[in-house]
């Protein structure tokens, strides 16, 4: 990962750099106009923290079960990956709302369930940091639940109504468009991998560093 | 036999108060339901009003929310990159303190 960092950094810089221009460029849609234009960057951000939330969700199943103190790294930096993406989406998603639904929130299945899940990994993280020695296995089971919820979260606007669109907009979604949001979600997993490296090298560091205090005291 | 000249006389009257009744009651009903034209609704209370149809004083800017969306997602990708850079510089520096007295520690 350390060869790869550099030009997996140039690559997120040149996709971040030009994912605006292509968002600018994108066709407008009919309906909603330029309000449409944030869901290049909301829809990409939960898909990273679908991802993250599935990082954690695998690597804490690893850690409960088979005791690997290296999946227990990846579960943190996929716990914290799913938090601060999710919070981009929680504010991005609203921002649309006002415009497009003429209010920032509902109270709908998909709206609801993305904020309980949200709301789960900032648990996870709340756990790891105040719950006190041991509490990276009961973060482990929380970080499990979480990852349960991610497809109820995906698949509510199938089945039940509510008032975001549905995961068919997606699949339609206009030439111009098209490759315009695959592009920004692109953009958003190369950040991610490169984000998940870096955030899993610093939980390495402080387990040496941890086993230095000890070999210190000893 | 005058007596069953009034129940007569008594049940006819009644017949027609009842007869004046129907007939004044109905008509109004009768005429509104088939004669008068009802005028039609106004289209803002039959449904969707598309929003670029609304007053201006209706319409609110979309720039304004796109703008915020975008400094949102840039301000915590940014925050986030650099509080993850600083907590490993940190945990680096300490690595290096403490590898440091350790290995002053076995030369003693």
């Amino acid at each position: 990962m350390t060869k790869a960092f550099l030009p997996l950094t140039i690559l997120a810089a040149a996709m971040f750099g030009y994912a605006p221009i292509m968002i600018a460029n994108a066709p407008f849609e009919s309906t909603m106009g330029l309000v449409q234009k944030i869901f290049y960057f909301h829809a990409p951000s939960w898909f990273v923290m679908f991802a993250g939330a599935f990082i954690c969700g695998i690597a804490s199943f690893m850690f409960l079960f088979r005791g690997s103190r290296a999946a227990d790294q990846y579960a943190v930096a996929g716990a914290e990956i799913a938090t601060i993406f999710g919070l981009i989406g929680m504010v991005t998603g609203p921002l649309w709302g006002r415009k497009a639904w003429g209010v920032w929130w509902q109270w709908d299945a998909r709206l609801t369930l993305a904020m309980i899940v949200w709301l789960t990994f900032i648990a996870y993280l709340l756990l790891r940091r105040y719950g006190g020695p041991g509490s990276n296995k009961l973060a482990a089971g929380v970080g499990l639940f979480g990852a349960a919820n991610i497809p109820f979260v995906y698949l509510s606007v199938n089945w039940w109504r509510t008032i975001h669109p549905k995961t068919s907009v997606v699949p339609t979604l206009g030439p111009g468009m098209r490759g315009t949001f695959w592009f920004c979600v692109a953009a958003f997993m190369v950040l991610m991998t490169l984000v998940l490296a870096v955030r899993v090298r610093l939980e390495r560091g402080k387990a040496q560093l941890d086993e230095l205090y000890l070999s210190l005291e000893d | 036999m005058v007596r069953q000249r009034e129940v007569r006389r008594r049940v006819g009257r009644f017949v027609r108060t009842l007869f004046l009744v129907l007939v004044l009651g109905l008509v109004p009903t009768g005429s509104a339901e088939g004669g008068i034209p009802q005028p039609p609704a106004p289209a803002a209370q039959e449904g969707f009003v598309p929003v670029d149809q609304l007053p201006p004083d209706e319409q609110l800017p979309a720039a304004p929310l796109l703008i915020a969306a975008y400094a949102v997602a840039w301000l915590a990708v940014f925050g986030y990159l650099w509080s993850v850079w600083q907590r490993l510089s940190r945990v680096e520096r300490e690595i290096a303190e403490v590898s440091r007295r350790i290995e002053a520690g076995a030369r003693r």
